[in-house]
């Protein structure tokens, strides 16, 4: 069982129910649940955007994007049914924090899409979980099953005489299905390949309709804050990054776990503080501040505020919030390498330069990490990197491009380290073959 | 509208009649037919393919061509429980590739492989979403974290007496 | 849309709103690289060839996917954009084989020509490339995985472009694979259009690969002989020891009717050239009653001294001609010349699969009312009754779906059979096989003539309703059918038809008057005064015996002698052998078909890929047909006609009027091979003639049938030039036909027969025996 973990600085507010019981609808009503849905209906969709940018609230899936905005692209009319899509496919490694949601609070789910869909005039949501997120796909149907028994769901919503349906939807491996717009591809009983753009999702979406897309993080806060109000849910956090989000702490830490922090947390603080600091007292080597696909920062770079802003600033980017700390133990080629394999596997394989470049730089840096490489080998991992950047048809190129530049501008002394034969300095790493193919 | 013939048990059948409705679009329900049709029969087998075909209306080299797609969807069939060791970097920080080594050593086989007895399967993974709970295994659907070599044995044990009942 | 103006490269630039900049700029002369983006097919950008900087935009954009708008500035071939293409041409040959010296696209491959362009010539890859097995998907289609880039071209073509949907994409990443529908193997129409769009050699044609280099051969742009459609192919040929052999069929030249279109016959049945029972010598029979090879002299001797006695014993009505499908214009017309001018008989006929003579009469006076195979590509609306393009009329079924797909033309299909081009209908019904006549008299508004449902109510409404319609109509309707047809289509507001006959020049050989009752440009044999003017002598004004009647005559003795070319009516309809047993029976072929079995004379043919002239497809476009391939001792059915003549003492320069202030041919008859023995002008010089024309020129008797036959009076030029000119219908002239026999036999060929020359192409044979090919509609579209 997933479970938040606690510290004094933690503010509850997405995850004000976890732990009491609040997949139960009952408990959840009890909780105050529902009655955001309640008051959306009554503000009517103009409001309930207008508290949404207010709330300052910013995606949680990785980018960033200002959700009140977002919503806002939706055309009025539509000639064509509008969607909302929950995005809970979570498979950015080093982040485990949608789980949490599903398995604690399933209803703030439903409750986040309804009001969105009032936001935009949709009528239909659907919540596409990870396939291995099985149990938690069992909590989610029972929840909206509930959610339809109590009139909740269904033609006449809260006795509104407005129409909301919702589904459950289950994916089967599939990182790349996480991309918005791979994502709508799935849902379509398709192969996880990314939509060229334009059109945007907003105005050409799922079965051609117009869609919002947000993470179940994201969601699963707005009923909060349209409970709070934006405003005062605004304040939480820092300028321009509204509220809480849920970060993910892994790696070598005393205490990794999922907290609940305001936006702007100062990640030294986090790391030391919050996580409980490096086990045995080693020295901190280097952390990646959003999820695998975040350049690395360096120990002297974390004295920063946890906001998209902030971080982006560091060169690094808030991304999912998975916070994985290294300590200096560890082999960073070693490491570079663990990401980029990840990479080569999920790659969709649609474009050149990310099914090419992610297979090629899997194996340049297994052969340096082996210690066959040569001197050229860390530049042409180099150029292949910045080639990518930018050039790919989905952010995925990117994602593997912008931590493999880094490790290497960063830490380029240790993959000179492993050259000419000798092999992976650091003792403890394991020279276990690379089988994901 | 129920699909007359099928290979599926009548329960999974009347699910499947339910699932193309509850879209827009039938095709929308192929993926979670898959998943659910190989948690039945154990692997997406030809007839599976063909009729899943039938029920989503689309053409049996389009249900390959997406089965392929999904890591989790195979063709063959594997042991009963299918132990998913997550190296990715927060499970290979903590012990990742230790406890994947660990179970191949265990049970004797590699990655993709199955026992004799046909009880377990061992496969290395992506991340799992068990992150700050690391190392983090999969047995089928079910979760164990933060393992070390000796919980590991535990769960093995726990499944291998499941098998035996 | 309106036009807007933006710059490129810094020139000024103006296209109309919404055009991809890709097209804008390939338009106004500017090249933008690209692997996936195909015109007309589906938008991928998954190569990124295509990038360019705009300015504004924070990253390179791809230009296949960017649409031009107003004051936008667009650099091209920056030093950032060059790298960013060398980058993307670096990485797909990083696990590309380089074995570029035995790959068939070798010379004539994008890849190659991307990698010159941009310099990646600098191997940064060290790693092991992934290797699998090449497979062979079908007789004709194989492929090489490693080669694949992965620009979804073969995928696209094949589901959007043939409806086929046989190929699709397995696995992700790198571990991605174009793969066939059956596995692994294909079962589709085996149009081999994925092997055409394939930029590199990862699909290869099973009868082309590992045979040459694409520079060692010549590429001559000529028409298919098969179908009715007339689509112009590519052909890949080189000189051999025998003659000049065609090694590749394709479609290089988009430029034809037939767009991007080509089909499985046209690509691979060219085989039949090569076939082993092709006959290189005369042949005749022998006091022992066994054919047996003579010299071409002695043949044509024998021959013509057999006719002249015959005509000067027992007159033209004891013999009978029977052209070809498959000849020239100008041969069918020569043909005619010399039965009607030269044997004084009207007995000549052909295998009519359509009844043009019946179309030609409605539509007679009615300018502009026959729709050209380009027609079906914009046409707003179509009207298909009868037929089954999809097995009978590919490039027709190609350029329908075509234009349902770009363009939402509306499709209406009225068949008795479940055809495919139903996927693409906004309405269809279903009628009696018999049903056609009474169906057309209730479009035309005969409430009684058809008792349909509802649904044809309403099919009738939405047809009646359209402002512009094509409609194209199979040998299902004859005689009166047709003009009641026409009749029907003239009450619309705009209405254009197509008679849907069934090979490469069954048109030509009716509109060239291979008919026993009609002159060329269905003028009636009683009303010959021009011809008879033009020819310099009398012709028989009696119409004479249609083919039936002739093998009547035949039976019953009253026939002596038969000339037959490029046809085998023996097998078509049946005839008892015995029938011909006291008949003098010439026969022109390329093979010892059932009707040359019979024959006392045979001389072998070349075939329409071994000569020049002119074909008319069954829409009345008019083409080009250029010389190819050659094979020793065959000769064109134009040369053996003109040397017959010539031994029967007949002038040949009256048959063939090379003197007469003709046009010079451009060198077309001359063929590809330009160290080819000119066998002309060797005779010419030996017959004291002037070397300048030679009579067997064709583009003489092209001269004398555009002063005869108006409707073939177009711009010549544009012709030679390798275009298609419509014909002017309107100014065919013909009489009444009312109870006219018109002896339509459907050929009734699927799209892997060909007549009897499909029985003589191997590898057609080959594809049928193969149970790769799609007889049936597939059962369901993916969506
Ligand atoms: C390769 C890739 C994988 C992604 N995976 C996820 C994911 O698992 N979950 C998620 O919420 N967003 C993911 N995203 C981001 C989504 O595309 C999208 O931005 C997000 O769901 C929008 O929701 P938000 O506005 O609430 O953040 C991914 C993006 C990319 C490029
Ligand atoms: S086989 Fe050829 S056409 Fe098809 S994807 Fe590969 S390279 Fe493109
Ligand atoms: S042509 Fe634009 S990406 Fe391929």
């Amino acid at each position: 069982m997933a479970y938040l973990t606690t510290h004094p600085d933690v503010v509850p507010v997405v995850s004000y129910r976890f732990g009491k019981g609040a997949t139960n609808i009952d408990r959840y009503i009890e909780l105050d649940g529902y009655k955001a849905a309640r008051k959306a209906i009554e503000m009517g969709p103009e409001a309930v955007i207008a508290e949404m940018k207010a709330s300052n609230l910013r995606g949680r899936g990785g980018a960033g994007f200002p959700t009140g905005m977002k919503w806002s692209f939706v055309p009025k009319q539509s000639e064509k049914p509008k969607y909302i899509l929950v995005n809970g496919d979570e498979s950015e490694p080093a982040t485990c924090k949608d789980r949490l949601i599903f398995e604690h609070d399933p209803h703030s789910v439903i409750e986040g899409v309804i009001i969105a869909g009032l936001a935009v005039g949709a009528k239909m949501g659907f919540i596409y979980l990870r396939g291995e997120y099985r149990y938690l796909l069992n909590i989610m149907e029972k929840a909206i099953e509930d959610a339809y028994a109590k009139g909740f769901l269904g033609k006449n919503i809260f006795g509104s005489g407005i129409e909301f349906e919702a589904v459950s939807h289950t994916g089967a491996g599939a990182y790349e299905v996480g991309e918005e717009s791979a994502l709508m591809e799935s849902l379509e009983g398709k192969r996880g390949i990314p939509r060229i753009r334009p059109p945007f999702p907003a105005v050409v979406g799922l079965y051609g309709g117009p869609t919002v897309i947000n993470n179940a993080e994201t969601l699963a806060t707005v009923p909060h804050i349209i409970r709070m109000g934006g405003a005062e849910y605004a304040k939480i956090g820092t300028e321009r990054n509204g509220g809480t989000r849920l970060f993910c702490l892994s790696g070598h830490l005393e205490k990794p776990g999922v907290y609940e922090l305001p936006m702007g947390y100062n990640l030294k603080r986090m790391i030391y503080e919050v996580g409980g600091g490096i086990p045995g007292g080693r020295k901190l080597k280097a952390v990646v501040p959003g999820g695998s696909s975040t350049p690395v920062l360096l120990p002297e770079e974390i004295d920063i505020g946890m906001d998209f802003d902030q971080v982006g600033k560091a060169g690094s980017m808030l991304g999912s919030g998975g916070v994985v700390v290294l300590d200096e133990t560890v082999c960073m080629v070693e490491f570079a390498l663990r990401t980029m394999r990840f990479y080569q596997h999920e790659s969709c394989g649609w474009c050149i330069p990310c099914r090419e470049g992610t297979d090629w730089l899997k194996k340049s840096l297994t052969r340096v990490h082996a210690g066959g490489g040569v001197d050229k080998d860390i530049d042409n991992i180099q150029y292949l990197a910045e080639n990518m950047l930018g050039r790919t048809f989905c952010p995925l190129g990117d994602a593997a491009a912008m931590p493999t530049i880094a490790f290497v501008k960063k830490f380029r002394k240790e993959f000179e380290d492993h050259l000419d034969g000798k092999g992976c300095p650091y003792k403890h790493s394991l020279q276990h073959e690379a089988v994901l193919a | 509208m129920a699909t007359e013939t099928t290979i599926f048990s009548p329960e999974l059948a009347a699910r499947f009649d339910k699932l193309v409705t509850l879209y827009p679009v039938r095709r929308s329900a192929l993926v979670p037919m898959l998943l659910y049709a190989q948690d039945e029969v154990g692997y997406i087998s030809k007839a599976v393919v063909a009729e899943v075909a039938r029920r989503v209306g689309v053409l049996e080299n389009d249900v390959v061509s997406v089965l392929s797609y999904y890591s989790m969807l195979r063709t063959q069939p594997i042991g009963k429980f299918n132990v998913q060791v997550c190296t990715n970097i927060c499970c290979m920080l903590r012990g990742g590739n230790e406890l994947f080594e660990h179970c191949k050593k265990r049970l004797g086989i590699g990655h993709k492989g199955t026992t004799a007895d046909g009880v377990f399967s061992l496969e290395e993974v992506e991340c799992i979403g068990a992150c700050s709970w690391a190392p983090a295994v999969q047995v089928n659907y079910d979760f164990h974290e933060n393992l070390t070599p000796e919980s590991m044995d535990k769960v093995l044990e726990e499944y291998r007496e499941k098998a035996q009942k | 849309m309106a036009d807007v103006t933006f710059t490129v490269d810094g020139k000024k630039l103006t296209a109309p709103a919404g055009t991809l900049l890709i097209e804008a700029c390939r338009k106004a002369g500017i090249e933008i690289p690209a692997f996936c983006y195909y015109p007309n097919l589906s938008l991928q950008a998954a190569c990124r060839m295509c990038v360019v900087r705009i300015e504004k935009m924070p990253k390179l954009q791809t230009a296949c996917t960017t649409v031009v708008t107003e004051g936008m500035a667009v650099t091209t071939e920056s030093d950032e954009v060059k790298q960013s293409r060398k980058a993307m041409v670096e990485l797909v040959l990083g696990n590309h084989p380089l074995d570029c010296p035995v790959c068939d696209a070798g010379g004539e491959c994008e890849l190659q020509d991307m990698t010159f362009t941009y310099g990646a010539h600098e191997s940064r890859y060290v790693e092991i490339k992934q290797h699998r097995d090449e497979q062979q998907w079908s007789p004709v289609v194989f492929f090489d995985r490693p080669r694949c880039i992965m620009c979804y071209r073969c995928v696209r073509v094949c589901a959007e472009g043939m409806d086929v949907w046989a190929l699709a994409v397995d696995n992700r990443g790198v571990s991605s694979v174009i793969a066939p529908n059956e596995g692994d193997s294909l079962l589709c129409e085996q149009c081999g259009m994925c092997i055409d769009i394939c930029p590199v050699g990862a699909l290869t044609s099973g009868t082309y690969r590992y045979k040459t280099r694409p520079w060692e051969m010549n590429h001559v742009g000529t028409i298919c002989t098969h179908c009715g459609d007339g689509c112009k192919t590519t052909l890949g040929v080189r000189p051999v020891n025998d003659g000049v052999e065609i090694i590749r069929g394709d479609n290089r030249d988009k430029s034809g009717i037939n767009g991007d279109f080509l089909c499985v016959k046209g690509r691979y049945a060219f085989d039949f050239a090569h076939h082993e029972g092709r006959l290189t010598k005369p042949l005749v029979r022998q006091t022992d009653g066994k054919l047996a090879p003579v010299s071409w002299e002695h043949a044509i001797d024998f021959t013509a001294k057999k006719l002249r006695e015959i005509r000067d014993t027992r007159g033209g009505n004891a013999i009978g001609v029977i052209g070809s499908n498959r000849t020239t214009n100008e041969e069918a017309y020569l043909l005619q010349k010399f039965a009607r001018s030269v044997l004084g008989t009207n007995n000549i006929d052909h295998h009519r699969t359509a009844d043009y003579t019946a179309f030609a009469a409605a539509l007679k006076d009615k300018p502009g009312r026959e729709a050209s195979l380009r027609d079906f590509a914009s046409a707003r609306a179509i009207l298909l009754l009868g037929n089954d393009p999809t097995n009978q009329h590919p490039g027709l079924a190609w350029q329908i779906r075509t234009n349902v797909r770009l363009n939402r033309a509306r499709l209406y299909v009225a068949n008795h059979e479940d055809v495919r081009l139903r996927r693409q209908a906004r309405a269809s019904v279903i009628l009696p096989s018999d049903g056609y006549a009474s169906f057309v008299s209730y479009l035309g508004g005969n409430d009684g003539a058809f008792r349909g449902s509802d649904l044809t109510a309403s099919f009738r409404d939405v047809i009646r309703k359209e402002e512009s319609l094509l409609i194209a109509f199979g040998s299902e309707l004859r005689g009166r059918d047709i003009q009641a047809l026409v009749d029907f289509g003239l009450s619309l507001p705009n209405t254009k038809f197509a008679c849907l006959g069934d090979y490469v020049n069954s048109r030509g050989a009716a509109d060239m008057g291979l008919l026993p009752d009609l002159l060329p440009g269905y003028i009636p044999v009683s009303a010959s005064t021009q011809f008879a003017e033009e020819y310099g002598s009398a012709l028989p004004a009696q119409a004479g015996l249609d083919l039936i009647q002739m093998f009547d005559a035949a039976g019953q003795g009253d026939l002596a002698a038969l000339y037959i070319v490029g046809a085998n009516p023996v097998s078509r309809y049946g005839i008892d052998p015995s029938a011909l047993k006291n008949t003098f029976l010439v026969v022109q072929d390329m093979f010892l078909t059932e009707t040359a079995a019979l024959a006392d004379v045979v001389f072998p043919a070349a075939n329409l890929y071994e000569k020049a002239g002119t074909v008319t497809n069954t829409y009345g476009d008019l083409q080009l047909v250029k010389k190819a391939s050659d094979r020793a001792g065959v000769r064109t059915d134009f040369e053996i006609v003109v040397r017959v003549v010539d031994k029967m003492g007949a002038d040949p320069k009256k048959l063939v009027p090379f003197g007469k202030g003709v046009r010079a041919d451009f060198g077309q008859s001359r063929g590809a091979e330009t160290g080819e023995a000119d066998r002309h002008a060797v005779w010419l010089v030996a017959n004291h003639l002037e070397p300048k024309l030679s009579p067997f020129d064709p583009f003489a008797v092209f001269d004398e049938i555009q002063r005869l036959v108006p409707a073939y009076n177009v711009p010549r030029l544009n012709l030679l030039l390798g275009n298609d000119e419509h014909l002017k219908s309107e100014l065919v002239q013909i009489e009444s036909v009312a109870g006219r026999r018109d002896l339509v036999l459907p050929a009734n060929d699927v799209l892997y027969t060909s007549g009897t020359l499909g029985r003589y192409s191997a590898k057609l044979e080959e594809v049928v025996a193969s149970a790769t090919i799609l007889m049936k509609p597939a059962e369901t579209a993916a969506d």
